[in-house]
């Protein structure tokens, strides 16, 4: 059972461009990748090994607690894990009035079209299919992952404008514009590639 | 043996693991992931895997021991293992773990017992194949030499 990195995390007001990103998955295997694969992409990491846990560290677990100076700009999950799947967690913290506009992530193994469907319904940004590789990490950089060019506010209103600040980087790849349905091209995408291997 | 034929070496034995199909992509991406200031990331990755991978075999062996075997538990344990070994890039076990599961589907328990085995015999495999290939690593780093960049092209 491990949770990292709760006392040193990142205070409001001190180096508030680094990205943080929250991980949570059952595998220690898929913690240690999925971390190293953010730490290369310049984020702050904290990994957790289960939904439970992910919510203790948001201060969900009591009714919405504000947890004092916690910043936390992308949570990427695990879809299948025991107990809390990465839906339930999904759920709760679009439920929550504090983390809602937090982007969420679910990975998994499986590439289910009505599982990836259920998930972006739910609110989901966007879906991974595993194993998790640093081409699908460079992915979400419009979530700030590998540097911010402008910082992104949080707003205090339930609309949120996230088109105001594109990073800038010149990446080949199709980038993600979150105000849009943005995740039909890149989970579909990537079930055509993954079809074709031998799983 | 100077590190120049120590780095072919351990060129040629990778790429057998490639060929062999011991290996898949996912391992080439761990090893771009390693750097000077993380050399051992590979390694510990692995590492983790080998200890991850033992404890789920152990459970295996247990629940397929029982009188009523838990099929839905038996399930869980392999999707875990096809979860860590996908993720290392351990193809063979990956493969042998997705076969395994079919028959979790079915409920068969001596095919169940069968898949075991083959699935052990998998790890078992290419846990000697990657110590070999670290222990080459060592020499050459302690001879002063650096591990080569893989560039296979799939």
């Amino acid at each position: 059972m491990e949770c990292e990195g709760v006392v040193s995390g990142v205070r409001m007001g001190e180096s508030s461009e680094e990205v943080h990103v929250l991980a949570v998955d059952d595998s220690l295997v898929d913690r240690k990748v999925i971390e190293r694969l953010l730490k290369i992409l310049a984020c702050k990491v904290t990994a957790v090994d289960s939904g439970v846990r992910a919510l203790e560290y948001l201060g969900l677990d009591q009714s919405d607690a504000f947890v004092e100076g916690l910043k936390v700009d992308l949570i990427i999950t695990d879809y299948c894990m025991p107990g809390m799947t990465g839906y339930d967690l999904l759920k709760k913290i679009k439920e929550s009035s504090t983390f809602r506009e937090i982007p969420v992530v679910i990975m998994s193994s499986e590439n289910i079209l009505p599982r990836i469907d259920r998930c972006l319904e739910e609110g989901a940004e966007d879906f991974i299919v595993k194993p998790v590789k640093l081409s699908d990490v460079k992915r979400l950089k419009d979530y700030g992952v590998g540097g911010r060019i402008n910082k992104r506010k949080l707003p205090d209103t339930t609309e949120l404008d996230l088109s105001s600040s594109p990073p800038s980087d010149s990446s080949s790849s199709p980038s993600i514009s979150p105000s849009s349905p943005p995740v039909i091209d890149s989970p579909i995408q990537r079930l055509k590639m993954t079809t074709t291997a031998l799983d | 043996m100077d590190v120049g034929q120590m780095q072919r070496q351990w060129l040629d034995y990778t790429r057998s693991l490639f060929i062999e199909g011991f290996l898949d992509n996912q391992f080439l991406q761990l090893q771009q992931l390693q750097d000077e200031n993380n050399p051992e990331f590979v390694v510990e990755v692995v590492s983790l895997f080998f200890e991850d991978s033992e404890r789920i075999l152990k459970d295996l062996t247990f629940a397929l021991d029982q009188q009523g075997v838990d099929f839905k538990k038996v399930d869980a344990h392999v999707h875990q293992l096809k979860g860590s070994s996908s993720s290392v890039g351990a193809q063979r076990v990956k493969n042998a773990c997705i076969a395994f599961r079919n028959f979790c589907e079915e409920q068969n328990v001596e095919a169940c017992l069968r898949c075991l085995q083959q699935v052990k015999q998998e790890y078992c495999l290419v846990k000697n194949k990657l110590e070999t290939l670290f222990r080459l690593e060592q020499q050459i780093v302690a001879a002063g030499g650096s591990i080569p960049m893989m560039e296979l092209s799939f």
